[in-house]
């Protein structure tokens, strides 16, 4: 976490634009001008120093103070999160209830047609990109919270259905339908425990989908999480904001990674 | 399938050939306003009518596809390259080196990339150009985008590092770059290859999202993401349907990518 976060600032600080401002390219201000307003906002030109010093105030639970909105980030990252989390938590539900549910259907069936059916709508699903998925959803006015399970649902439709089709096709699986088990206790028994550790790693990446489509969702749908607070604070350059919330996602996600991770050895261990 | 993936390659041919030759199918510069027609309907001299600023609007879909379509591929490259020389070397290494580049490979991974991305790109100097601002959009997406590339080929560089031919070589006499050079990377291509085209769509997905939230290419210059930002005033568009036409080509040329990409793409 705490090297995700270094790699992040290197990143940023290194980035040609950091610690410029819009007031910068006025063409009254002289060079001397430009140095103390970029010495006001206190960034330190060595890279280690800028991220000692960041982790020292992070270590006093201090996050700095967001220079576009001028209120302290702690308190902004307070008020916006669970907003975000929300979102994210009803989209990670939709699209896997239904990506899932559907991926089992078309294994388990091996109708073309819901194939078919299932296949086209994940796939233009996914050449959709987020941004535009969320002006349509103001548009038709539709519930945007559902939007994060729509980008979710193609992604978890695609591979759980490969994973469940190579499964279903494994001889042992084969065996079990011959010797005339049902389609549930296949299922159950031996289709979902052989693509179990994988479908568990698929939900930790798909948290990071999830968090990534917030940004576009929250900044056009005008809802007041994080991924909004992100777009905002890129736009006004608030340097202080952008790496905190890269930091606090960072953290989400590598979280719901290695709980995937770990629930998928535990599984395998089990079997 | 056969067939869809020959109808796919066909019109990607096809687009990328016309907006290859947009210097000479554009009726107008992708910049240069009829100020007198704002907002104007299809007709003979704007096929696609015109924009809020008298921008032909056919124009401008042909270059910004030109860019999308162009430097796309680009950044694919710089991402596959960078791919198969961290992968690659660590794979082929093996041991401490390439748990040390895996652990960092992961740890690019698990970073939210559309926030970095967001970040360093809201970071890049004011005053840049619209062609460098569109240069650094595709050389960040290309330079952030490696990591996943990179884990599958370390994987191939790993096995093909352990196989037989790759014995009799190092048995013969090759060192490690030779090895590399002659044995390991033509090897690889296929991979190399697949990570290539799957990257393609993934970029200008990304980029069409950053144009959308406005961080994306600098005006005038055109691209999908900036084309695509006009249905922000969805008001009007709707009355005007045409305006719908960047939207349905970015569709059609994105699932051309899917349908040509289904033999490449792996499960989880």
């Amino acid at each position: 976490m705490l090297l995700g976060g270094l790699l992040g600032a290197t990143l940023v600080r290194l980035a040609p634009g950091f610690g410029v401002d819009e007031e910068e390219l006025d063409s009254r201000l002289s060079k001397q001008s430009i140095q103390a307003m970029r010495a006001s906002h206190g960034y330190d030109d060595r890279l280690g120093v800028f991220y000692l010093d960041y982790l020292n105030r992070l270590a006093h639970g201090d996050l700095g103070t967001s220079r576009t909105l001028d209120r302290p980030v702690a308190q902004l990252v307070a008020e916006r999160f669970p907003e975000t989390l929300e979102s994210v938590g009803l989209g990670l539900a939709l699209g896997w209830t239904l990506g899932f549910a559907l991926a089992i259907a078309v294994v388990m069936s091996r109708a073309w047609y819901l194939d078919l059916f299932s296949s086209l709508l994940a796939g233009i699903l996914l050449c959709l990109p987020a941004a535009v998925m969320a002006l349509l959803f103001v548009v038709v006015q539709a519930p945007v919270r559902l939007l994060l399970g729509l980008v979710v649902f193609p992604k978890v439709f695609r591979y759980s259905r490969n994973l469940l089709a190579r499964s279903a096709d494994l001889p042992h699986v084969l065996t079990a339908r011959a010797k005339g088990l049902g389609n549930l206790r296949v299922l159950l028994w031996h289709i979902l425990p052989t693509a179990g550790p994988q479908l568990l790693a698929l939900a930790g990446v798909s948290v990071s989908v999830a968090f990534t489509a917030a940004i576009p969702m929250e900044a056009l749908c005008d809802i007041p999480g994080i991924g909004q607070l992100a777009w905002k604070a890129a736009l006004g350059r608030d340097v202080a904001l952008l790496i905190n919330l890269t930091m606090i996602v960072t953290l989400v996600t590598m979280v719901a990674n290695s709980f995937s991770d770990f629930l998928g050895k535990s599984s395998r261990t089990a079997a | 399938m056969k067939y869809a993936r020959i109808v796919a390659i066909a019109f990607l041919v096809a687009v990328s050939l016309g907006c290859l030759l947009a210097d000479y199918i554009a009726p107008a510069s992708y910049a240069r306003q009829f100020r007198e027609e704002p907002n104007a309907a299809p007709s003979r001299q704007h096929l696609l009518g015109t924009d809020d600023l008298g921008r032909d609007r056919f124009s401008r879909v042909l270059y910004g596809t030109r860019v999308s379509l162009l430097l796309a591929p680009a950044a694919a490259l710089l991402s596959s390259l960078l791919a198969a020389l961290i992968g690659g070397i660590a794979g082929f290494a093996g041991g401490w080196l390439e748990r040390l580049v895996m652990a960092g490979t992961d740890l690019f991974l698990s970073l939210p990339w559309l926030f970095l991305l967001i970040t360093v790109r809201a970071l890049l100097p004011l005053n840049v150009s619209p062609l460098v601002s569109v240069a650094i959009t595709f050389a960040l997406l290309g330079c952030l985008g490696w990591a996943g590339a990179a884990r599958v080929i370390c994987a191939d560089a790993r096995s093909l590092a352990h196989s037989d031919f790759v014995l009799l070589a190092r048995a013969s006499g090759s060192d490690g770059f030779r090895l590399l050079w002659r044995h390991l990377l033509p090897n690889l291509k296929p991979v190399l290859y697949a990570q290539f085209w799957i990257s393609v769509p993934v970029f200008i997905l990304t980029e069409a999202n950053l144009g959308i939230l406005g961080l994306g290419v600098a005006e005038p210059l055109p691209s999908w993401g900036s084309l695509l930002r006009e249905m922000e005033s969805f008001s009007t568009v709707s009355g005007q349907p045409w305006q719908f036409v960047p939207l349905i080509l970015f569709i059609v040329v994105v699932s051309s990518f899917h349908v040509v990409l289904s033999k490449e793409e792996l499960p989880a």
